[in-house]
Parts: structure tokens; sequence; C-alpha cells
């Protein structure tokens, strides 16, 4: 018996490792032929870069030109952190409100948030790119505002199912201790909620982090870009991509986010398991 | 308690109430309107009843993008979700290499769908060239390519999801299965199978509504192409908002009616589901 398991064990390790490696293959492949001379990787995607082929940085340099990839990247990272902080601060407190505050509007709230979820971003895309336009909020600073409003659903409904597991006694005993709501909230509630804020931080950094359409309808081009928006901006007005800057670009857009996963994919893996369990 | 807390509104609600008012309701609300309107800007709309809608069913690179996104949908629901289980089987045997192979396999999920895109358009298009094809050759290539794609980024985030569902079933209750003279496949299918069930619930109404919604990884792939024919609906209405000047209440209209499909479907999903799953 023990050694038929141990069998089968070793054998799905050997496949698995297989697969690992076909998983990562097309990235490796990117990697490649970043290096590569554009003319040759659209006609020879899978030879290896060498001789006249091979460009050395030449794509890297070309695509960072092109896309002003480092102000993309510098954005991406404002707009992300400030949007998911605003978010989590925002919407716990909401969330917090709405469970304690029992009345018509708190439950009506509560439900819009639900509401607001299965809605996909076609049906607000135009009247909210124009009210952004019209509300002045086409800098990465509107943009906040913007993943504020839209990402409080998910966060509201995710922190409303936690606050309901905290018992009353704890915060009533702060009240009577003279604390104000805004005092039991930062120093009893906030840090019970934690967990939550892990989970709804990774959940909205992974959707904002890689979001396209949103930003690329509402900031303004001439100043602003993402990294997903510099990445698109590549193809061109007919279609055609320039393979070698497109190449170089990618491999700079996905290295950070490796480097990210990997010192924190303990915190990622369960945060997207709590948040399953939960939506 | 309450009273106390209720003076604080200001402070806790007002911020995400406008914030979610300007980039959710107020958008909505506008949206239902503008699709009974022909309009190029919010300020020139002229109501004109249902003629967008009435529209929409002559288009027929609509009809087209329906039909492609329900077959997209239906094929990588089935496929991810059969192939991240069985994953997930595998790797709560304790096999060795387990963390290992997890990390891998989730890490497509990180790198957003545009740059996903471009990634796959290098290889499909390498190894179609060896054909003599090209992914735009036909919509059938962006099909696959497409559904390949979405397995190769979602299988390894819906396995983590089946990992935890699978860890959480009680030990005993497989150790008497066991006892009571039950083989693998009595046990997957009447121990394992009901008890995973909330994940099940939870797997298929992401995939559901990632694949109905999918737009970043077709704009990135093939862009629609060739002549729209594999266009998904949130690149079809997208295209027709931004592409077709004098259509921007015809696209209202289609989005309203993809809105309607999406809820329709993921409350069916929902519902279906959540009556598998058992009381505990």
């Amino acid at each position: 018996m023990g050694s038929k398991k141990q069998k089968i064990n070793t054998l799905i390790t050997v496949i698995f490792s297989v697969l690992s490696i076909a998983y990562l293959f097309p990235i490796a492949l990117v990697v490649l032929n970043s290096f590569k001379k554009k003319a040759y990787i659209s006609k020879r995607p899978f030879a290896i870069p060498k001789g006249k082929m091979f460009v050395g940085f030449d794509n890297y340099i070309n695509g960072i030109e092109k896309t002003g990839l480092f102000s993309a990247f510098g954005w991406t990272v404002f707009i992300t952190v400030f949007s998911v902080l605003a978010i989590i601060l925002c919407t716990s407190m909401c969330a917090w409100y709405i469970c304690r505050v029992k009345n018509a509007w708190t439950t009506t709230l509560y439900y819009m948030c639900l509401f607001s979820m299965i809605v996909p971003f076609q049906m607000v895309m135009f009247p909210l790119s124009k009210i952004a336009n019209i509300l002045g909020l086409t800098t990465p600073w509107g943009l906040i505002v913007v993943y504020l409003g839209f990402g409080a659903g998910l966060s509201v409904f995710m922190f409303t199912g936690f606050v309901k597991s905290i018992p009353l006694e704890i915060e009533e005993a702060s009240m009577i201790d003279g604390c104000t709501p805004i005092h039991t909230f930062f120093d009893v509630v906030l840090p019970i909620m934690q967990p939550t804020c892990v989970t709804v931080a990774i959940l909205q950094t992974m959707w904002i982090w890689n979001d396209y359409l949103l930003p690329y309808l509402i900031l303004d081009m001439k100043k602003y870009k993402t990294i997903s928006i510099a990445v698109q901006y590549l193809r061109g007005g007919y279609g055609s991509i320039d393979m070698g800057a497109m190449m170089g670009v990618l491999v700079l857009a996905i290295i950070p986010i490796v480097i990210f996963y990997l010192f924190c994919q303990k915190y990622i893996i369960e945060g997207v398991v709590a948040g399953a369990v939960k939506g | 308690m309450d009273k106390a807390i209720k003076r604080y509104f200001p402070v806790f609600v007002l911020p995400t109430l406008l914030a979610f008012t300007m980039g959710f309701i107020a958008p909505f609300i506008v949206g239902v309107y503008l699709s009974f309107c022909k309009f190029t800007t919010i300020n020139d709309a002229k109501f004109v009843g249902l003629v967008n809608y009435t529209k929409i069913f002559t288009d027929a690179t609509f009809v087209h993008a329906l039909w492609y996104t329900a077959l997209f949908t239906i094929v990588s629901v089935i496929l991810i979700n059969f192939f991240a289980f069985v994953a997930a089987l595998m790797l709560t045997r304790k096999v060795k290499g387990t963390n290992l192979f997890r990390t891998v396999f989730f890490m497509p999920n990180l790198i957003g769908g545009i740059i996903l895109g471009y990634v796959w358009n290098l290889l499909l298009n390498g190894i179609l060239l060896q054909f003599g094809k090209t992914l735009t050759y036909s919509s059938t290539y962006g099909f696959w390519g497409l559904v390949i794609l979405m397995c190769w980024q979602q299988i390894g985030y819906m396995m983590i999801i089946y990992i935890a569902g699978i860890q959480s079933i009680p030990g005993d209750l497989m150790e008497a299965a066991k006892i009571d003279g039950a083989n693998n496949w009595d046990i997957l299918k009447n121990v394992t199978l009901p008890m995973v069930m909330p994940s099940i619930t939870v797997c298929t109404f992401l995939t559901l509504t990632n694949g109905f919604k999918l737009y970043d990884q077709n704009l990135a792939l093939t862009n629609g192409e060739p002549s729209n024919m594999s266009e998904m609906l949130a690149l079809n209405i997208t295209n027709t908002f931004y592409g077709r000047t004098g259509w921007e209440g015809v696209g209202q209209a289609k989005a309203v009616v993809f809105f309607i499909l999406v809820a329709i479907i993921a409350l069916t999903q929902n519902i279906i589901t959540r009556r598998k799953e058992i009381q505990q």
C-alpha cells in the first residue's frame, strides 16, 4: 500500500515538474526574444539570439524611450498605493458604520455595494469618463477617487462580512470608557480587522495595478500613462506592433511583479483564499 | 451606542458615499438613461426611445460577439475548473514540491491581461508560423488562443481555492469512509465533491464572470481580428463607443443588454450551485 502511494506521488512530482517548466516557457520565450533583433522576432521566435540576431539591450532602451516606461511605472505605483490605502481606510470605516447603525439608508447602501459587484465596467464606462472629465479628475489624483468609488462595492462587502463577527462588547467597553467613535474605530476595531485589510489590499492591488481600460479612458494620456497603457501604446495605429520594443517592455513590466510575488506570496495566496471564501 | 456613532456619519460614510455616487451610482443611472438617447457627449443627449435597442440586433458584429463570448465562456469554465480541480486533488496528497508548483501555477494571475496577451501573441504566432498561419488568420485560432491563455492564467487561481476547500474537509470523514470500505472513486464522488461544493460555487462564479467580461486579453491577443470575428462582447461594446461616431447610443444600449446578461448568468449560477451545497 505505502509503496504504491509513494510511487504515484513520485509520478505526480515528475509530471508537475514538467508542467511547471511548460508553464514558465511563454515568459522565458519573451526574455529570450528581448535580446533579438526586431526583424528576427516574428520570423524566428524560437531561435537563440546570437551572432547578427543578438542586439544586447537595444530593445530595452528603445522600448523605454518609446513608451516612457519609467514614468509609467512611477505613476502605476503612485495610483495603486494611494488608491488601495484610500479604499482600505474609507470603506472599512463605512462598513463599520453600516453594521453598527442599522437603518433604511445604510441597508440600501449595503445592497447598492453588492449590486455594483456584478455590473460590468462597460455599463458605466462612457458616463463615468465624461463625469470624471467634467469634475477634472483626469489626473492620477483624480483617478484615486474614481478607484475608491468603483472599488467600494467589493471592499464594503468584505469588511461588513468581517465586522459582523466582531463581538459588540469590546466596542461598548471602549465607548463606556469615554472614547469617541473615531477613537474606538482606530484603537479597537481597525486592529482587529487587520486580516481583512490584507485580503482587500491584495485583491484591489491585483486589480488596480493591472487595470487598463479605466485609466486609459480617464487619464490625460499626454501627461500620464500606466504600465498597461504603455504596453498597449506599442501597438501602432494600424495594428502593427514594434516587436523589439515590445519584448523589452514586457520583460521590464513582468520583473517587478515576480520579485514582489516571491517576497509576499504567502500573504497573496492566503488573501486570495480568504477573499474567495467570503465572496 | 448607535446614536453616538450616528453623529459621525460625515467622517465614516461620506467619503465612500461621495466617491461611490460619482464612480458608480451616477454613471449607472446616466448610463441607463443614455441607452434611450442619441448623443455624442452627455450634453447633447436627445431622447429617442427604443431605437438603439432595435439597432443592436441588426448589428451583425454584436450578435456574432454574443455567441463567440458565450461559447468561449462555456469552454473556458469547463476546462479551467476541471484542470484546477484535478491539480488540486493531486497536490493535496503530500507530494514533494507542492509549494513550488503552487507558486509557479499561481504566478500568471499577478500579471496584467494586456501583458499576458502580448506574451501569448509571441508564442502562439511562433507556433502557428511553423504551419504558415497567424493568430489572426481565422477566428478559430483566436478562439483557442484565448482559451489556452485563460486556462494558463486562471487554473492556478482556482486550484488554490480548491486546495483550500479540500484541505478543510475533516480528516475523520475520510477515515470513516475508508473504514466503511469505500474506494478512491467513492470517496471522491460521495465525500470530496459534496464537501468542496462551496469552492465550486466560487470558482464557477469567478470563471463565468471573468470569461464573460474578458477585455484586456482579447484586445492584446487578436484585437478582434480578422475583421471583428474574434471580438468578444466587452471589446465589441467598447469599439462601438469609441470606434464608430454616431453609434454611442447603440453602444450604451449594448452595455445595458450586456449588464442584464451578466446579472442573469451570475444569479442563476449562484442559485444552482448553492442548492447543491450541503448544510453544515
